[in-house]
């Protein structure tokens, strides 16, 4: 059994190479149309269609990094470092380098990462899009984004992260640290699509202030050999952050997942939702913590799993912390299987069982996801809804 | 249409119905009264072959096929409909979709031969993106089950208290609703489809003439005839009093 978050029993670093092919810009046409698919699969479309700006990295290689909107600012982490002296500030600031062995090893080996930034005011027309791939076999990909949002600016991304068909193993380490700014918003829409024999360790630290908002949703409907994630976030006074995740995990997938809420900010507020499903032989940790230690600080934690196999598992675990008389935190947790009178409900319509239980399972991935600009919020709900028709 | 057989139900072990007979011919319209718990319900759902009600005696012949032991899709297929008394919420799937589905259609995006159908029922667009069943009012949930059998058109159409909690207003619709379905508003000759209405004060039988009412009590049909009678004599002195009278009438026969 897996201990704790510090990574024990988790991916063996020394197992990976990093030693990648490089990839020119002279190949990014090949490229995106080899795996454009997958591309697609996780949001990102190398048309750039209805996009203000793309970041695309296979392997180490960063292959595309273009803003389409004035006062938006994508590049290379390494190049940002080079441009702005002042983004030494924000490194490590969100995140602790010696937190874990993932997050040393990032530091040590970082291999590239997105830049992604809206100077104060400015607010994304379309989301902006980036694409973390990995093509190459027992890869180690080791990226450390950082996500600016300047005062009163808005920013929207959807990022997916995935692998070539042809890879069976790999490891993919990512720090992501986010600074929501006063009267800020950034949605991060991430979705990942991972091969049976991936391994996942994504770090990030979000750290919004006064009046800031943070909504991220994270979707994961695909095998994955190991994944561990716990995003954490420090909400500000008057900040409102969100988390919403939906997972569906087959197969032998290991998957430990949550997110912290820290609110540390008078008045703040939080929300963590969670719909997890765990199939075959899946063993899925759900976690949540609301930490309440300012005044008139209110955060609810919403997890619910469904089970649809006697050899899958699913342990769900809500934590709710208050060091003030007035915070008010809440959770409500579930796990449970498809109702038979829900079945019965759809059977009476015509269904087969089969079916329904399908449906159901469809209908409790379709989860509302809140706080993004229409058009996508509708692309992740057909995302979701086809990956979901695609399972079995 | 349906005929059943000295039927015996049980739910969760428990038996509810006893040696009940009923036959329905196709392009009939009936209603069954009876005081809560007698077995109605269980009564419908048997006939729909729902899991938890189990047959352990008689049989069930529906189109002239013996349906006793068939899955409820296969009876389904075979032409039933269902307006349920309390259906569950089914988070995530939209009545639009839900509409689709009852037309044995799996696309998500809402026609404009569903907007339309909802339209009939009052429903606004709005309305077709909402959960199914998720904050339904009362009234609501009649409409929308009446909806989906209409989407569905069965040829046997079950109706559990289609009236219960239902204004004035919304009882015209749904009685308009209810005649289309059940043919009633065609010659008696050309009907063909049939139905079994579960009513408590019987207001459903104002707006939609029926051919025969039924009392249950007990689990077992306890007397059956004219609509107009037996209806004026439950509503006059009860249940119990409408089936000693009945059971008067039938030794004098
Ligand atoms: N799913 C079930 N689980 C347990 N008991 C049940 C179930 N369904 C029915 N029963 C029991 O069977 C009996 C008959 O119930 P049924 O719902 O058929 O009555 P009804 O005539 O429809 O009543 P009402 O007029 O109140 O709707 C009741 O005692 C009820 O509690
Ligand atoms: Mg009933």
């Amino acid at each position: 059994m897996r201990k704790g978050m510090s990574g024990d029993n988790g991916p063996d670093i020394g197992k990976y190479t990093l030693k990648a092919e490089k990839h020119n810009a002279k190949d990014l046409p090949g490229i995106e149309d080899k795996y454009k698919q997958d591309f697609l699969d996780v949001g990102y479309d190398p048309q750039g269609a209805e996009r203000s700006g793309s970041f695309l990295q296979v392997d180490h290689s960063v292959l595309c990094s273009k803003a389409m909107q004035e006062g938006v600012e994508i590049m290379s982490t390494t190049d940002a470092l080079e441009k702005y002296s002042w983004l030494s500030d924000y490194w490590w600031h969100a995140v602790a380098p010696e937190k874990d062995i993932y997050t040393q090893q990032v530091d040590r080996k970082q291999t590239q990462g997105y830049f992604l930034r809206t100077l104060p005011g400015v607010k994304t027309t379309y989301p902006l899009q980036s694409c973390l791939f990995i093509g190459q076999e027992g890869l180690s990909q080791n990226v450390h984004n950082i996500i600016i949002a300047e005062e009163g600016s808005e920013l929207h991304i959807i990022t997916g992260c995935s692998v070539a068909e042809k890879v069976q193993s790999a490891l993919h380490l990512g720090v992501s640290e986010f600074y929501v700014k006063k009267n800020a918003k950034i949605t991060f829409t991430m979705i990942h699509n991972w091969a049976p024999e991936v391994e996942v360790r994504p770090r990030s630290g979000i750290i919004v202030e006064e009046n800031g908002v943070f909504i991220g949703n994270y979707v994961c409907l695909d095998p994955v050999k190991d994944l561990q994630m716990y995003p954490v976030t420090y909400c500000g006074k008057n900040a409102r952050a969100t988390s919403q995740s939906i997972i569906y995990a087959s197969k032998d997938s290991k998957i430990d997942i949550g997110s912290k809420m820290v609110l540390s900010g008078e008045n703040s507020r939080a929300e963590i939702i969670s719909r997890t499903v765990a199939a075959d032989h899946a063993d899925v940790t759900a976690r949540g913590i609301l930490s309440g230690s300012a005044p008139n600080v209110k955060a609810h934690l919403e997890c619910i799993g469904l089970m649809l196999s006697d050899t899958a598992r699913i342990y769900s675990v809500p934590e709710l912390e208050a060091t003030v008389k007035d915070a008010e935190l809440s959770h409500e947790a579930a796990v449970g299987r498809i109702s038979e009178e829900e079945i019965a409900y759809l059977t009476a319509r015509g269904l087969s069982e089969e079916e329904a239980a399908g449906a159901i399972v469809r209908g409790f991935l379709n989860v509302d996801i809140k706080g993004l600009p229409p058009a996508l919020g509708a692309q992740v709900r057909r995302m979701i809804r086809m990956s979901a028709e695609a399972l079995e | 249409m349906l005929e059943i057989k000295a039927l015996n139900l049980e739910v969760d072990g428990r038996p509810v119905l006893k040696d009940l007979n009923l036959t329905i011919e196709a392009g009939e319209s009936h209603v069954l009264l009876g005081p809560n718990g007698s077995g109605k319900t269980s009564l419908l759902l048997g006939i729909l072959g729902f899991p938890k009600y189990k047959v352990t005696g008689g049989s069930i012949i529906f189109k002239g096929e013996d349906i006793t032991h068939l899955s409820t899709a296969k009876r389904v297929k075979l032409g039933m409909g269902i307006a349920f008394q309390h259906p569950p919420v089914i988070r995530g799937i939209k009545l639009g979709e839900m509409v689709n589905l009852c037309k044995g259609d799996t696309s998500q995006q809402v026609t404009q031969e569903t907007r339309t159908l909802a339209k009939k029922l009052h429903f606004s667009d709005e309305f077709l993106e909402r959960d199914v069943n998720a904050g339904f009012s009362g009234g609501e949930i009649k409409r929308s089950e009446i909806m989906q059998l209409m989407a569905q058109d069965p040829d046997f159409v079950m109706l559990d208290e289609p009236d219960s909690g239902v204004d004035i207003e919304n009882m015209e619709l749904i009685g308009d609703m209810i005649g289309e379905l059940l043919h009633r508003r065609i010659r008696p000759s050309k009907r063909t489809a049939s139905g079994l209405i579960i009513t408590h004060l019987a207001t459903i039988t104002d707006y939609v003439e029926v051919d025969w009412a039924h009392v249950m009590l007990n689990g077992m049909i306890a007397c059956s005839g004219n609509p107009d009678r037996i209806i004026s004599e439950v509503m006059k002195g009860g249940y119990e009093k409408c089936v000693r009278e009945c059971q008067e009438t039938m030794d004098r026969i």
